[in-house]
Parts: structure tokens; C-alpha cells; sequence
């Protein structure tokens, strides 16, 4: 569990990027921060690892106080993944999911046997592993930065903005693939993105920001959606503009659902998941 | 040519010479222009003292230097000493700016991930900044390396021996044969250097070969 109390960040330019959070991170699910730039989202992650430390209040991570952890150990027990892979580009695909693991003192040998491993697990060919960073696409390099992100066998996961710089396709790709290595693993996951969507389909707790740090709402994607906590929330998701205004439209002889701007968001399905090419609009499983 | 040939054994003497005396500066340069170009990069305050201090030596003049050195040092007029120590604090000079910009090109994504992955100051120092900057370092060195060999030659004017000694003979002698073969003697040294330097990079640096086959591929396909 990692639990912020009442922290505040104010950096050396006098601006307040934070003021009095307070909020419980629950162990084994994902917990998503979203909001727009200037929410204090990325300080906030970062406050978790000590790549930035508050200046007030405190942050534990199952009851120890952060504090008063050595910063370089801290970090790395916990898994980071960035945007833009933050891959080391000197070193091959092979050494980059190594890296943290060799640095603790593993011996080189072992590190690499687990690496390819985890190459299995975020689904990246064996063969890439001697490649570098640059022969590689933007989706494949997330992979990395996943892999290396999961090759201590962190508790804590902290993700920022990690599938915010690669295309749509990919980027759906990348979100099912993390889904099912988080039923698989069941990690603690603090995830950060500016994308609603990417909050409601990773989160299981999702925090929703306004400028300087402030929670708007926190709960889960439904409890958002049903009960939007005021304006600000229900415009952010979507809710006001009747974007997620779902109804159906039985005119076409099918069952279609259209949202409140007229568009066609997808078509009713018997189950969950749907049949194979009516996924469009469809809830992921 | 047959002057050439009549006094190769004495060509030969002062080429080696000529890399005995160039190899140490270049190499006490870069292990001196790095760390200082580092703190240049790193500190602020310290970066305007650097650089223009680096860009005030390089405009002593060179027999003023080779003169001054032996009063400074304690050093005999003749000793090579004064003559290495010069071409080092030339070489420093020339590549501390360099070092500085090559520091400053390691990419801020890269120097974070290192961070939030955990390696401590020093680690990420040998591990990430100073490899990054390889590519950059080098391109600066091999300017140094040209630069320097080139420079040696004024040592002859204090009668330290290098391939230099051929100009000055060959002018008091009117022997232009002997100036050109010392020319000849300078370029080939810079160009093997040159290709030495290359070839260490080739091997230290792999992933910079990769890097840049890979732009100029993304630049032809988008043309």
C-alpha cells in the first residue's frame, strides 16, 4: 500500500505543483492519476521513487516512510516506465531489461537468462534481444521499458505517460498486453496519462486531478461515470457533452448505440467481448 | 626520391619522434578536458570561467608557450617536456568546449530513466553520461589529434627533434624536398591517428555506428 498524506510540492521557482494530497494507493490493482498538464500528475509519481521529494507532508510505502529510504535502493525496487522508453541507447535490448538487476549485484549470466523471460512476457521476439534501442519501433521499445520495468520483480510499478508518444493501433495493443501481464502478476501499478479513456480502461482506481495536485474524484471507472462529483469531472470524462450518453438506435434493423453528439459508438452485443469484427465500439473484456 | 631513400633511416627516427611526442598530449588532454568540460556542464557558475579559459590558452601563442614552460616548470630549454605540457594545455584548450557541448547532448529522457532506475551518481556517470557523449568526445578528439600533430613542428623551433626539423633544414638549405618529404611525413601520422581514432570508436561505441546507418536509412526513404 502507498499512501500520500497530506504532501505538498513547491519547487524552487516558488510555483506549487502540489498542495495537501492525500490519498491511499491499494496493493495489486492499478491505481490511474489523470488529469491535464499542470495536474502535478508526473510530480506526484515521482514523488513515490524520490526523483522528487515534497515539501510537506510524507509518503509511505507500507507503513515506512519514503524519507528515510536511500533514494538509489528505493528506486531500484520499483519498476519505471516512461514515455519514450527511456531505453539506455548504448545498450542492447538484451542489457537494458538486465540493467537494474546487474546494477543490484545479480550475476550477469542469470540477469540474461531472466531478461529473454521477460522478453516472453511482454511478447517480444527472443531474436531482438541483441538489437539496440534505435533498431527497434516505438511500440517494441515499451515493450522494453515494460520488461525492464518488471526484471527486479517489483511490487510497485510506476508508469508514466508510457503509450502517450505511440500510434492509436499500437497503443490498444500495448493497453490489452498490460492488462494481461497485470492479471498475471497482479502488481501495484501507479499509472499516469492526460487520456480518459486509457484511466477507465486500466484503471481499478481511478484519481482524477485538477491544477496543483487536487483530486477532483477518486473511485472506480463506474462510480465516476454514474456519479460524475461536479462539472469539472463530468466534462473531463465526457459525460457532458454526451459523449458517454449511450442509447440505442434500433432504426438500422440492428441494434446500434449512438452517443449524445449523434455518433455511432458501436453495436450491442449478447455478451462481453462481442463477435469478431463488431468490436469497434465494444467494452473490452 | 633518392634523398628520400638515402636518409630514410633519419625519417624514420624523427616519425617516431614526431608520435612519441604527439600521442602523450592527446591523451593527457582528453583525460584533463573531460572532467573539467563535465563541471562546465554540470555547474553553472563554473561554465563561463571554463570555457573562455580554455579559449584564452589556445591563443598564446606557441613559441611564447615553449618558452615560458621551462621558467614555469624548472624544465631544461630543450627537455621535450616543455613541449609535451604545451601541446597538452592546446589540446585541453580545444576540447574542453567540445566535452562541455558533448555532456549537454546526452539526451535529459535518458539521464532521468538512469535516475529512476537507480544508478547512483558515480554509476551513472562511467555508465550513461560518459558513453553518450562518446560520439561527440570523439569527433572533438580527432580534431585534436590533427591539430596537435600538426602543432609538434614548432617544437623544432627550440630543438625538440619531430618531423619539424625537416622544414627548418630544408629552408636554410633551400631543399624543398626535404620540406615537402616532412609534410608528407605529418599527413600520413594525422591520417593513420585519424583512422586509429575511427577504429577505437567503431569498437567502443557500436551502437552510434547503428544509430547514425539508421537516420541516414529514415532520411533516404523520406526523400
Amino acid at each position: 500500500m502507498i499512501a500520500f498524506e497530506g504532501v505538498s510540492k513547491r519547487f524552487p521557482d516558488g510555483s506549487l505543483a502540489v498542495d495537501d494530497f492525500t490519498l491511499t494507493i491499494p496493493s495489486r490493482s492499478t491505481t490511474v492519476l489523470v488529469g491535464s498538464s499542470g495536474s502535478g500528475k508526473t510530480t506526484l509519481l515521482r514523488m513515490i521513487n524520490r526523483m522528487v521529494d515534497p515539501t510537506g507532508g510524507r509518503i509511505t510505502i507500507d507503513g515506512d516512510d519514503v524519507a528515510k529510504l536511500d533514494p538509489v535502493k528505493l528506486r531500484r525496487r520499483i519498476g519505471y516506465v516512461m514515455q519514450n522508453s527511456g531505453l539506455l541507447p548504448h545498450r542492447t535490448v538484451i542489457d537494458n531489461v538486465a540493467n537494474v538487476p546487474i546494477l543490484d549485484g545479480v550475476k550477469k549470466s542469470e540477469a540474461h537468462a531472466h531478461a529473454l523471460e521477460l522478453l516472453d512476457t511482454v511478447g517480444l521476439d527472443r531474436s531482438l534481444a541483441k538489437r539496440y534501442p534505435a533498431q527497434l519501433s516505438g511500440g517494441q521499445q515499451q515493450r522494453v521499458g515494460v520488461a525492464r520495468g518488471l526484471a527486479v520483480d517489483p511490487n510497485i510499478l510506476l508508469m508514466d505517460e508510457p503509450f502517450g508518444a505511440v500510434d492509436p493501433l499500437v497503443r490498444d495493443e500495448l493497453q490489452q498486453e498490460l492488462l494481461r501481464i497485470q492479471r498475471e502478476l497482479s502488481k501495484t501499478i501507479v499509472f499516469v496519462t492526460h487520456d480518459i479513456d486509457e484511466a477507465f480502461l486500466l484503471g481499478d482506481q481511478v484519481v482524477i486531478l485538477r491544477t496543483g495536485g487536487i483530486v477532483a474524484q477518486a473511485g472506480t471507472p463506474a462510480e465516476i461515470l454514474a456519479n460524475p462529483a461536479d462539472e469539472f469531472v463530468a466534462s473531463f470524462v465526457g459525460a457532458e457533452r454526451g459523449r458517454r450518453a449511450l442509447h440505442i438506435d434500433a432504426e438500422h434493423g440492428d441494434r446500434v448505440l449512438v452517443d449524445g453528439t449523434g455518433r455511432v459508438a458501436g453495436v450491442l452485443t449478447d455478451g462481453p467481448g462481442g463477435m469478431a469484427g463488431t468490436a469497434a465500439g465494444s467494452a473490452p473484456e | 626520391m633518392t634523398w628520400v631513400l638515402a636518409n630514410f633511416g633519419q625519417i624514420w627516427r624523427l616519425t617516431l619522434d614526431h608520435i612519441a611526442l604527439s600521442v602523450p598530449p592527446i591523451l593527457l588532454g582528453f583525460l584533463i578536458a573531460v572532467p573539467l568540460g563535465w563541471i562546465a556542464h554540470r555547474y553553472a557558475p563554473f561554465r563561463g570561467a571554463i570555457l573562455t579559459l580554455g579559449g584564452l590558452l589556445y591563443t598564446i601563442p606557441g613559441i611564447a608557450l615553449f618558452l615560458s614552460l621551462p621558467v614555469i616548470l624548472g624544465t631544461r630549454i630543450l627537455d621535450p617536456i616543455n613541449v609535451v605540457v604545451g601541446m597538452t594545455i592546446y589540446a585541453v584548450a580545444l576540447l574542453v568546449r567540445t566535452a562541455a557541448d558533448a555532456f549537454d547532448a546526452v539526451s535529459g529522457d535518458v539521464r532521468q530513466s538512469s535516475v529512476a532506475i537507480g544508478y547512483g551518481p558515480v554509476r551513472r556517470f562511467f555508465e550513461v553520461e560518459l558513453p553518450l557523449a562518446g560520439p561527440v568526445l570523439l569527433s572533438g578528439l580527432r580534431v585534436v589529434s590533427a591539430s596537435t600533430v600538426s602543432l609538434v613542428t614548432i617544437g623544432s623551433l627550440i630543438g625538440v627533434s619531430s618531423l619539424g626539423y625537416f622544414f627548418l633544414n630544408g629552408l636554410n638549405r633551400r631543399f624543398p624536398t626535404e620540406i615537402f618529404t616532412g609534410i608528407v611525413g605529418v599527413i600520413v601520422i594525422a591520417v593513420v591517428f585519424d583512422l586509429l581514432l575511427v577504429l577505437i570508436g567503431r569498437l567502443l561505441l557500436p551502437w552510434a555506428h547503428v544509430a547514425r546507418q539508421r537516420e541516414r536509412r529514415g532520411r533516404g526513404a523520406a526523400a
